[in-house]
């Protein structure tokens, strides 16, 4: 699989955020997006993901045949929000987004386990600190198998502890053969990423 | 789809869902309209299934707005749009619709016959009124969605939806009310108007979720 981007242009409300973004992603390779603050990384990502229209150049998958047609059908994308109900428990949230998404991966149990969470999934969500929250996102990523995760600021709120754990199942990810395109501001641990940095001059 | 409906009717359950809110519009309504109009029993017969349909109605667009603002506040929209591919944006839309018909419409529609009795109804008209609303309501929810999709990034759009909405309603009203009187007043047919409404239900169902669907992915920013 192969994810290209060709002179990519991103426009919000009518104005243009990027223009010019180049690259090119193998399986197993990472891309991290860095710049201040209004650069464009955010906008960037759900161009990607097809949430806001490509306003110039090119973007393309190839080799995801019939399972993965289209980015949008390869992607999990991690926003700023954990797009969970606080209403629900944390296993009913991971439940649903397992049978929404199909592609099973891991089961709502094991995905909690992966990101150290183990043994709260009956709680509400909105029981969760910020920390535990962005952590049951995660297990979100794990629990239906996309082969691009788009990650919008993936470690805030996390502890050194969750942090580290989180990169390592990035580097698990990538040696299944899958793609990772992260907006940050902090150090990820993903190891031979290409960078990528928007400002001002694009 | 059967997880997203069943998440959708879990929420409309627990804490902070609308299915009572709903309820206890339309029963402040319905108890209001004796003491407005008077205790002329006759007049109140009369009137009531219109009232009942009004007050079903505006009930009805009450919860609306909560539709899909919910999911857009907590990112949950995002990645409802995303499943396009596997899921059918407008298929999704319409089991959103179908459980917030189950969770916040269908309580409106079981206390219908408990609120035709304040009324001073048949039975006969109890029941067919009570018929109307279990067949005509989708149809406003479906409409509904619509309204709601294209007001989804506004912060105060409750009443935006309600305006775009109801004239849209109107025909469902119409055939709703005058089925309901026919089944009571002898030489109107109850069968011809019921039927029509039944069609209207059905061609909203299509309609409303497909324009919804190409609301929500262009009202994406």
């Amino acid at each position: 699989m192969r994810l290209i981007a060709e002179n990519l242009g991103g426009e919000r409300g009518g104005e243009a955020v990027f223009s010019g973004i180049n690259f090119a992603l193998e399986k197993g390779q990472a891309l991290i997006v860095t710049g201040p603050n209004g650069a464009g990384k955010s906008t960037l990502l759900r161009v990607v993901a097809g949430l806001l229209p490509v306003a110039a150049g090119r973007l393309l998958i190839e080799g995801g045949g019939e399972d993965f047609p289209s980015v949008a059908s390869a992607c999990h994308y991690l926003g700023h929000q954990n797009a969970m109900k606080t209403a629900l428990s944390v296993t009913e949230n991971l439940r649903f987004w397992r049978g929404f998404s199909g592609a099973d991966f891991l089961s709502a149990e094991a995905a909690l386990e992966m990101v150290g969470l183990d043994g709260i999934g009956h709680l509400p969500f909105g029981y969760l600190s910020t920390g535990q929250r962005r952590r049951a996102a995660i297990a979100k990523l794990l629990v239906s198998r996309r082969p691009l995760w788009l990650l919008d600021e993936p470690t805030a709120g996390l502890d050194k502890a969750s942090e580290e754990r989180f990169a390592r199942l990035m580097t698990q990810h990538r040696g299944e053969g899958g793609i990772i395109i992260a907006a940050t501001h902090l150090p990820l641990g993903l190891e031979g990423a290409q960078a990528l940095v928007m400002g001002e001059t694009g | 789809m059967l997880a997203l409906f069943l998440r959708d009717i879990r929420l409309s359950i627990r804490a902070g869902g609308g299915a009572l809110t709903g309820v206890i519009f339309f029963l402040a309504v319905i108890a209001t309209i004796p003491f407005g109009v008077g205790p002329d029993l006759n007049l109140l017969a009369r009137i009531g299934p219109a009232i009942l349909w009004i007050g079903a109605l505006l009930a009805c667009l009450l919860g609306l707005d909560r539709l899909f603002q919910a999911d857009r506040e907590d990112g949950s929209l995002d990645l409802l749009v995303l499943g396009n591919d596997r899921q059918m944006l407008a298929l999704t839309v319409l089991t959103k619709c179908l459980a917030h018909w189950a969770g916040s419409v269908l309580p409106l529609v079981i206390a219908a016959p408990l609120l035709g009795l304040f009324m001073n109804m048949e039975p006969i008209g109890i029941g067919a009124t009570a018929l109307t609303l279990l067949v005509g309501t989708p149809a406003i929810t479906f409409i509904g969605a619509a309204g709601a999709a294209v007001a989804v990034a506004l912060p105060r759009g409750g009443l935006l939806i309600s305006v775009l909405v109801l004239p849209l309603t109107i025909p469902v009203l119409i055939f709703g009310v005058s089925a309901s009187y026919g089944a009571v007043a002898n030489p109107d047919p109850f069968l011809q108007p019921f039927l029509i409404l039944a069609a209207l239900t059905l061609f909203l169902a299509v309609l409303g979720p497909v324009a919804a669907a190409l609301a929500l992915r262009h009202g994406a920013d």
